[in-house]
């Protein structure tokens, strides 16, 4: 699981705006069940993961922030490895407050919810995460 | 029809004695389901802990009529990703999607934002007017674990209120005239 990043933030009146590009190179596997069906995520028993990329940082404001950057849904049947480059993030990332300026420890994690034909919703985080530092200037002009 | 005269000649043929033996059944039966559903709220700490799905913003997860079983135990903490059950302030439905943001204090104060999955856009157009966040006390529960389908018979019975007491009256009717031989 591995991921490389570029960012730059944009100004805004109040709150800081992140904008992030990622890479994503993912295997999703079944750490638990490895009997049966291989280490095949997908059992009997699992209707779809719900895949999310989520930022955790802290700053002066709050002691702990998290913003889902980007999902998507997997279902039984498609391919779990993920090749995907060069995405954008689907969400605004707005800080509540101008903690993303200067943030050297945002830290970039891979997390998904296994969603059962019926039963336990479950929630895995990913075994890879990626910090990224935010610069310390606002970038005034952008093409995003 | 038939069935019906018997059931009738059976009423009349029960003495008093029996009717207050089946009326007291019927109440121990009640009593005991609703001893079970408190239970379960002191257990799960939530104020409803399994609700059904009313919309299908959740999709392709969660659709109309599945069930979720809830928990919203104090110390646990609300993360991105999760998904909540929340009341908007002053609404008395329920709503059930994904925590796509938080921001936490070192007290403990939170705010985040929902979000349904089917959803183009956050939730922020169903919160209250001038409510941008969500806290603790909006969240009725996390789901825990869910079954598809099932709740399905409690919103016919809330569409089409005749199919419920109908139900009811079956279901009074079987329990008040069932013998035990």
């Amino acid at each position: 699981l591995r991921k490389n990043v570029e960012d730059f933030t944009g100004p805004r009146e109040r709150s800081d705006l992140g904008f992030v590009t990622f890479d994503i190179t993912a295997d999703i596997l079944n750490g638990k069940k490895w009997f049966a069906n291989g280490l095949n995520i997908f059992d009997w028993n699992v209707k779809q993961l719900f895949l999310y990329l989520s930022a955790e940082y802290s700053t002066k404001n709050n002691a702990l922030n998290q913003v889902v950057l980007w999902d998507k849904i997997i279902l039984r049947g498609d391919n779990p490895r993920l090749f995907l480059k060069d995405m954008k993030s689907k969400y605004f990332f707005f800080d509540d407050g101008n903690g993303l300026k200067g943030n050297k420890n945002v830290t970039l994690t891979l997390s998904w919810n296994v969603v059962p034909n019926a039963g336990i919703l479950p929630l895995v985080t990913g075994a890879g995460h990626v910090s990224v530092p935010f610069p310390d200037t606002y970038e005034t002009t952008k093409s995003y | 029809p038939r069935a019906v005269m018997d059931l009738f000649g059976d009423l009349r043929r029960m003495n008093k004695r029996q009717l207050y033996y089946q009326v007291l059944n019927f109440a121990m039966i009640v009593s005991s389901a609703l001893m079970i559903w408190k239970g379960l709220i002191v257990i799960t700490g939530s104020e409803s802990p399994i609700v059904v799905v009313l919309s299908g913003s959740m999709e392709p997860a969660f659709h109309r009529g599945d069930l979720l079983f809830l928990t919203n135990f104090h110390d646990d903490p609300i993360r991105a990703g999760e998904i909540v059950v929340f009341k908007v302030e002053g609404r008395d439905i329920p709503i059930v999607h994904r925590v796509i943001k938080i921001h936490e204090k070192e007290n403990g104060n939170i705010k985040f934002l929902t979000k349904g999955d089917n959803n183009e856009v956050d939730d922020r157009g169903l919160y209250k007017e001038g409510q941008n966040w969500l806290e603790k006390k909006d969240v009725v529960g996390r789901a825990r674990g869910f079954l598809p389908y099932v709740g399905m018979v409690t919103i016919i019975m809330n569409d089409y209120p005749k199919f419920k007491y109908a139900l009811l009256a079956v279901m009074g009717a079987y329990v008040l005239l069932k013998r035990e031989s």
